[in-house]
């Protein structure tokens, strides 16, 4: 038997380790194409920062972690897929057949049209390669200009300002974080990057960037320009699926999985970024680019491949956590609301704190915080549990702050001291 | 055999030694507010309840660490985090869905309950026997534990 | 060493907050809370000043003990002068505040002038604010603890503060910190609503982590706990019965003042006591005690927490009483049941809620409650000064609707809030308050408990039973028993006790614990924390230090000896019933030896040498 996994993120190790614990005897092979060992793109931003070397990005440590587990681990960019013959072809024109297929092979970012993204000072921010070359320019006093303002923008930003870089945002929503949080928190994280020297235009296009001396010109919609030593794009991802066309494998914006993580090929799975599963929340099929939701469905479609019962997805929860120069912020599920649904809600704009709480009946399904750090997981472990809150829902609705309590409440058997005393 | 803490809520009067007690072995300070265990106080029903990590068998802050930074602990079974290797990006505090997964902005790090490596200060220093440490099997824990998993199935 | 080292200074009329050193000289001459306090006090304010004016200062202060591991390390004190006594106010408290402003950093706010309108302090570690405290003013104690906690969004956010009654002027409020825990006596939160500060929230995140030796910190502290887990008044009389543990045993040797003193021994103890409050009730088969709660770091756990049975008449349709809340202590279930003669436990919880919901001292209102009885009972107050209430001995209305009426200031409440001795004397009957300098009895009547005659009449805060405890020696044998009849060898017993005591409140710990531990318990504690040297011998000095500097201020506030005394009741009228029939305090046979020993002229001044001997 043999397991081929391609894409070596977070989902990619995640299901190769699994498989290998799952299936002793089975060939596991592990193929990504980036030069260096398997890494985070969550831990970019603290490479930039020099928070931690580049080793601090792999998501395993030692360099025989995968030779010792067996899992065969190759660089190779995969070319082709022939679902027929189960063979993938590699950029070296060599083959690899597969019993079974994880398509890990998550997202790359979107690429505005622009005039002038082609620039050399221009990049993204994806790649380790792409991570070195901000860094080197960066610096402090540097003049950055950040397009978007969206999850993964925001913890670019985080690293760029603390980098000391003179930076300007530039979003093209109304709101910062508009796919995460809604007005009041996104404006209320505008205000504080803005308090805290970045310069944030919301509401706002790059219609072109330009050639200025040394430098770059980066002219919005607005009728303003910015001048930039650098300009980070960060305008969303999406699903590397190019190597399903043609292969008859149900794509849509990411590829189609079902409650088993299967595409519409039965030896083939998806998962992570590039997998379109299902939102816990919704029950409809959509594709979140996040961290938690890459490491679930990696477990699950190891358990799925080598043929476990019962390993059904029931979908995974939305969620986000961002720290913006220190102002901690986080959603969860429906955290707009659902119509008929009841919300409670604390807000104190001069303090930078805001908790909402989204309700279906008495069951809590979305949930936004600002300075929120402490038991933050219980809101999503409300929501997936289906907690039905009873009398806890109307304490919530009065004081919001005391989820953890109703979590207790409702899933610990706690007793009365005073039985105890007699 | 792997023990476990045995929280029994009926016994905790809200005095907070295990919070200072834990701080203290962690941190070398006593400081509820960087305690891994916690109790929670219903006022109005007269109940206080201590919790912590119950060392979850899905491990959804294990899983979703982007850098492996928390790992098993084979003598005890914890899920340690190794704070030189978090980056302090904060994913597993909104992945363990029990709460018990903290952010430090004061070390940039994550903390968590790690059983202080097989001798928990919190049990110790409880004075009512609210908190104790025993064999996981003897304890409601794997109750506890069915119960987390039951509400909780892996998705 | 375990203080902070830091100060916040508050000017209320400027609006600045202001950190400072704390002055270490006399940190280790003063240890902290009580005594540090004290001296600040002593050396910022004229003792002259009108309590309540924008003169007077207030402080809130630690001791190196609290926020630590020591069993019962989390007392702080309010220390200011007392508008009720006009002598030095020092009231303790315990709950979770205390740790929080040492966890915050800081060993003591001091509060001075008065802020042009009501303000808060918010305080989380090194930032200090003042913010407009407009929309909690005319707000009680449970209204503002949830408006400040929705406000900042922090369950653990800490408050202290004052209720409705302090801000109508009552003269014995206090000030009230996590619900239901209070700094309860003298009237100290009448001084706070008196600068227009309505609360003070604080989340600390900074911890105490500067203990002078950790090892010997953790090893004696652990031997203090072990020691009360094994003492039977600590480790079982207290988290079981709570200090109600002591209605019965009080009442049977005839020390219980029963309607306003007239009594020693109240036919209804038994109905108000901690077994009482264990059986289940008819209505819904539950206790009156719902479990015991502890303050920070307490391995003792006396507090009660206690539901009103929910058919009672005081909480119909009152869905805010229904839950648990801080149920009755002793002194609290005497001054509102015995002392006004009501039996209905019920009743007694309702009363106490209200205190705690609008932050009054249920010691002083169930005296001047008790008085009011008295004076209505001798037709001195009649049913026209009420509104028509009949504010009979016995009467659980009568008390319950004094309780609402003092909560709010309104009517006949604004009389009451006078407290006992300025009511007695504004109806034409001075000799029926029973208080010592203004202020209240507590529990035990010094006839049956000689001892406790001469602990109220030299009070330094007037009549209290925590400056000086002798009944623990007296009824429970605590570190040795004497004869309650007797008042030989008591001035000697009165000065071990108020000296201990003062050292014990300066520390940071609780003064109950001292029912299992002497000074040889803590002295070791408190050294292994701090630099200095400490010793049971260096703390009773520390003590006696603290004594002599609390009546210095008393006496240049123009107190004189003529205000060590009690009413003429307990000095004349015999004990009716029980083992203490016949007789009186005999004050006079201790009065003078207790100026002796203390080294005080006859007059009762500490003499030059005395004051030069301890370096007052």
């Amino acid at each position: 038997m043999h397991h081929v996994v391609v894409g070596a993120g977070p989902a990619g190790v995640i299901a190769a380790e699994a498989l290998r614990k799952l299936a002793p005897k089975a060939q596991v092979t592990l193929v990504g194409d980036e030069p260096e060992p398997p890494y985070s793109r969550m831990a970019i931003p603290y490479f930039l920062i020099k928070q931690i070397e580049e080793a601090g990005t792999h998501l395993r440590k030692t360099a025989d972690h995968f030779a010792k587990r067996g899992i065969d681990l190759r660089q190779a960019r995969v070319t082709a897929l022939t679902p027929a013959s189960r063979t993938l072809t590699l950029a070296d024109g060599g083959q690899l057949a597969y019993d079974t297929l994880l398509l890990a092979t998550g997202s790359r970012p979107v690429r505005p049209p622009i005039p002038g993204m082609d620039l050399p000072k221009v990049t993204s921010c994806w790649t380790l390669a792409d991570a070195r070359r901000i860094a080197a320019t960066a610096k402090p006093g540097a003049r950055v200009v950040l397009m978007g303002a969206g999850f993964i923008g925001c913890i670019i930003l985080e690293a760029l300002a603390r980098s000391g870089a003179k930076l300007t945002v530039v979003e093209m929503e109304h709101r910062m974080v508009p796919r995460m949080m809604n007005d009041t928190a996104g404006n209320m994280i505008k205000d504080w990057c803005t308090s805290h020297g970045v310069a944030v235009h919301t509401g706002t296009k790059v219609d072109a960037i330009e050639t200025k001396g040394d430098a770059l010109r980066v002219v919005l919609n607005n009728g303003s320009a910015v001048d930039a030593d650098l300009v980070v794009s960060a305008t969303g991802v999406r699903p590397n699926i190019e190597l399903l066309e043609g292969t008859g494998i149900a794509t849509r914006q990411g590829v189609l999985v079902d409650r088993h993580l299967r595409t519409s090929d039965p030896a083939v799975f998806a998962a992570g970024d590039v997998a379109e599963g299902i939102d816990f929340s919704t029950g409809e099929y959509s594709v979140q680019a996040i961290q938690p939701t890459a490491a679930e469905h990696g477990q699950l479609a190891a358990r799925n491949m080598v043929g476990l019962r019962g390993a059904v997805h029931r979908g995974s929860v939305n969620m986000n956590v961002l720290d913006t120069l220190g102002l901690i912020s986080s959603s969860f599920g429906l955290w707009m609301g659902k119509a008929g649904g009841d919300a409670a809600e604390l807000l104190n704009r001069e303090r930078y704190r805001y908790l909402n709480l989204q309700f279906e009946d008495d069951v809590l399904v979305g949930a936004t915080s600002l300075g929120l750090t402490q038991h933050v997981g219980v809101l999503r472990g409300l929501i997936q549990s289906k907690t039905r809150l009873g009398g806890w829902k109307r304490k919530l609705m009065h004081d919001p702050t005391r989820v953890m309590e109703a979590y207790l409440a409702n899933t610990q058997a706690l007793g009365f001291n005073a039985t105890v005393l007699k | 055999m792997l023990k476990a803490l045995q929280l029994e809520p009926e016994k905790c009067t809200g005095c907070l030694q295990c919070e200072m007690a834990c701080s203290f072995e962690n941190e070398g300070v006593f400081n509820p507010s960087k305690s891994r265990i916690k109790v929670f106080t219903f006022h109005d029903e007269g109940r206080f309840a201590p919790y912590t990590c119950s060392q979850c068998a899905e491990a959804w802050c294990l899983h979703a660490c982007p850098v492996e930074a928390i790992v098993i602990n084979p003598a005890t079974g914890a899920k340690d985090v190794h704070a030189d290797v978090c980056v302090g990006c904060k994913v597993c505090t909104i992945a363990c869905p029990f709460g018990t997964v903290n952010y430090n902005a004061d070390s940039g790090k994550v903390i968590k309950c790690d059983l202080c490596g097989g001798s928990p200060a919190c049990a110790t220093a409880c004075p009512t026997g609210a908190i104790t440490y025993v064999d996981a099997e003897h304890t409601g824990y794997e109750r506890m534990r069915a119960h987390a998993a039951q509400s909780l199935p892996h998705s | 060493m375990a203080w902070q080292r830091k100060i916040l200074r508050v000017n209320l009329t400027a609006g600045t907050c202001t950190p400072e050193p704390l002055n270490m000289d006399w940190a280790l001459k003063y240890i902290g809370q009580r005594g540090l306090a004290s001296k600040y006090l002593a050396a910022e304010v004229d003792p002259k000043v009108d309590a309540l004016s924008p003169d007077n200062k207030l402080i809130m202060a630690t001791g190196p003990l609290t926020g630590t591991m020591a069993a019962t390390g989390g007392r702080y004190s309010v220390i200011t002068k007392s508008p009720l006594t006009g002598a030095i106010a020092c009231s303790n408290s315990g709950g979770f505040i205390g740790a929080e402003m040492k966890a915050a950093g800081w060993d003591m706010i001091i509060f001075e002038g008065k802020s042009p309108k009501p303000v808060y302090l918010y305080l989380e570690n090194d930032e200090a604010q003042l913010l407009p405290a407009d929309g909690l003013w005319g707000k009680s104690v449970w209204e503002t603890d949830e408006i400040l906690h929705a406000t900042h969004q922090d369950p653990l956010l800490r408050i202290a503060c004052v209720g409705r009654s302090a801000e109508t002027g009552c003269l014995y409020a206090g000030v009230v910190n996590d619900l239901h825990r209070a700094a309860g006596r003298s009237g100290v939160g009448t001084v706070m609503a008196s600068k227009h500060l309505k609360a003070v929230a604080i989340r600390g995140t900074l911890g105490v982590g500067n203990v002078r030796d950790k090892r010997a910190f953790m090893d004696a502290t652990t031997a203090g706990k072990k020691t009360l887990k094994d003492n039977a008044v600590t480790g079982v009389g207290l988290p079981t019965m709570g200090t109600q543990v002591l209605m019965n045993v009080i009442n049977e040797v005839g020390a219980m003042p029963t309607r306003n003193m007239r009594e020693v021994q109240f036919e209804g103890a038994s109905k108000i006591s901690a077994e009482a409050m264990l059986e289940p009730r008819e209505s819904d088969g539950k206790p009156n005690l719902v479990t015991n709660g502890a303050c920070f770091g307490c391995t003792i756990a006396c507090g009660r927490i206690s539901t009103i049975d929910p058919q009672h008449y005081t909480i119909a349709n009152k869905n805010k009483y229904k839950g648990a809340s801080g149920g009755l202590e002793y002194e609290a279930a005497w001054a509102l049941g015995c002392d006004t003669g009501v039996d209905d436990l019920d009743a007694l919880t309702y009363a106490n809620f209200l205190c705690n919901e609008d932050g009054f001292d249920p010691i002083s209102f169930g005296s001047t409650v008790a008085a009011a009885m008295e004076l209505f009972d001798i037709g001195a107050i009649t049913t026209e000064h009420t509104g028509g209430v009949e504010l009979r001995f016995g009467s659980a209305e009568a008390l319950t609707w004094a309780a609402e009426v003092v909560a709010t200031g309104t009517g006949f409440g604004k009389d009451l809030g006078l407290g006992s001795k300025r009511l007695c004397a504004k109806y034409g009957h001075p000799d029926l308050s029973m208080t010592v300098k203004g202020q209240e009895f507590p529990a035990y009547d010094p006839r049956g408990i000689q001892g406790m005659g001469l602990t109220y009449a030299t009070s330094n805060r007037g009549a209290c039973h925590l400056r000086s405890y002798t009944v623990s020696s007296e009824i429970m044998g605590v570190p040795v028993k004497t004869d309650p009849l007797t008042t030989e060898g008591k001035p000697e017993l009165v000065k071990a006790f108020q000296d201990a005591t003062a050292a014990v409140d300066s520390t940071g710990l609780c003064v109950f614990t001292t029912f299992a531990w002497t000074l040889a318990d803590i002295a070791p504690q408190v050294d292994a924390a701090c630099e200095g040297g400490w010793t049971p011998e260096t703390m009773l000095e520390v003590g006696e230090r603290i004594w002599n500097l609390e009546r210095q201020f008393n006496l240049d506030a123009g107190l004189t000896a003529a205000d060590d005394t009690l009413p003429k009741r307990l000095l004349k009228d015999a004990a009716k019933t029980g083992p203490a029939k016949g007789q009186v305090n005999r004050l006079h046979e201790m009065l003078p030896q207790y100026y002796a020993i203390r080294g005080w002229t006859e007059d009762g001044r500490p003499t030059d040498e005395t004051l030069s001997r301890l370096g007052v």
